[in-house]
């Protein structure tokens, strides 16, 4: 019977062991049940706290880590007593427009409808950006549709001298742009990826539908 | 029996500890701290960016879109550049208070939390980000 259960035990650790952690309650819960406890037993030792599972996919972050306060987030020492002294993002965050990727927040719609108002100028409270309405589209080679590029929601945070002409030449044809450059940080990547919405979101810039190819 | 499934779970729940869910975007910036025995700063984009536009730094103050790219020392900071702009106790706490910025873990790898490049781009020594020492910038041949 004892050799079943650690074999059975086994299998079901190798199946899933990544997890494995989200269903450690379950399986000692049912070792429990199967095995009788026996009398003069050592407690079992304290469980250590781990992280809770994503119940659509294992492997994606469960949304209960997201936005974790300073001391909890990994990259912040919780032995030091700054730490407990920063604002929680979550605090921040409880009417902002949400988002699926990157910190969760869609700040472009956030700050259209105004549910902050962060300063364009270090002392002015009241300066107002120059918004240049102009969209450019860039048709691409492959397979994916088009890129829209809108200056709009881009120069509602950042002024022209920040991509012109260091990283854009403000001419058509001018600027050779590959996912590959945007991966490794260049182009479009450096921003998109590290601080702007993250590359995965494929279809948030290759948003313009490709029109049919005739055989005529 | 049961302790030996406990066992089995604890050994593999380790590794999933001391996984990282900062920010998206939190930036840890190590160019000097570590080797003058502080702490990193941990400068979170995602509290700068509800109060101010990304042009307030990244076009008048000169910070430049790169982590680490920006050398500047405390004395920078104390005479009103970088992050002094503002961190002079009238828009923002004074520099007298370290452990407020330098409140990352000791001798953490300067890195954008969650970028592209931490989470796709294979490391080259095979170690994780936060063994190395700082990962070599990649280029791209136009």
């Amino acid at each position: 019977m004892k050799t079943v259960m650690v074999m059975l035990s086994a299998a079901l650790v190798a199946v899933f062991a990544p997890a494995a952690q989200a269903q450690q309650g379950d399986q000692v819960a049912a070792a429990a049940k199967n095995t009788p406890v026996t009398q003069g037993q050592p407690p079992a030792k304290e469980q250590t706290p781990v992280k809770p599972v994503n119940p659509f996919n294992r492997l994606m972050q469960d949304k209960s880590t997201f936005n974790p306060p300073p001391p909890e987030d990994g990259i912040h020492d919780p032995g030091n007593e700054g730490t407990f002294l920063l604002q929680p993002p979550r605090e921040a965050f409880g009417a902002f427009v949400k988002s699926n990727f990157g910190n969760r927040v869609d700040w472009v719609k956030t700050l259209d409808e105004g549910k902050i108002n962060p300063r364009w100028d270090r002392l002015d409270p009241k300066a107002e950006p120059d918004v240049l309405d102009l969209n450019i589209v860039r048709v691409v080679r492959g397979s994916m549709p088009d890129v829209l590029y809108p200056h709009a929601p881009h120069t509602k945070w950042l002024t022209c001298e920040n991509c012109h002409d260091a990283i854009f030449v403000p001419e058509a044809g001018k600027n050779q742009i590959s996912m590959a450059a945007i991966l490794m940080g260049e182009k479009c990547g450096v921003c998109h990826g590290k601080v702007a919405f993250p590359v995965t979101e494929c279809r948030k810039c290759h948003s313009l539908k490709k029109e049919a190819v005739s055989k005529n | 029996m049961a302790s030996f499934l406990i066992l089995v779970m604890i050994t593999l729940g380790v590794p999933m500890i001391g996984k990282a869910y900062a920010e998206y975007a939190d930036v840890v910036i190590n160019n000097f701290s570590s080797a003058e025995g502080m702490r990193p700063v941990v400068f979170p984009h995602w509290f700068h960016r509800v109060r101010f536009r990304c042009k307030v730094c990244h076009a008048d103050l000169g910070f430049k879109f790169e982590a680490g790219g920006n050398q500047m020392r405390m004395v920078n900071i104390i005479e009103g550049e970088y992050c002094g702009a503002c961190h002079n106790g009238e828009i923002a706490w004074a520099p007298e208070n370290c452990d407020l910025c330098h409140s990352a873990k000791p001798n953490l790898a300067t890195q954008v939390h969650g970028s592209t490049s931490q989470t796709l781009v294979t490391p080259v020594t095979g170690q994780p980000m936060e063994k190395q020492e700082r990962a070599p910038k990649a280029k791209v041949l136009e």
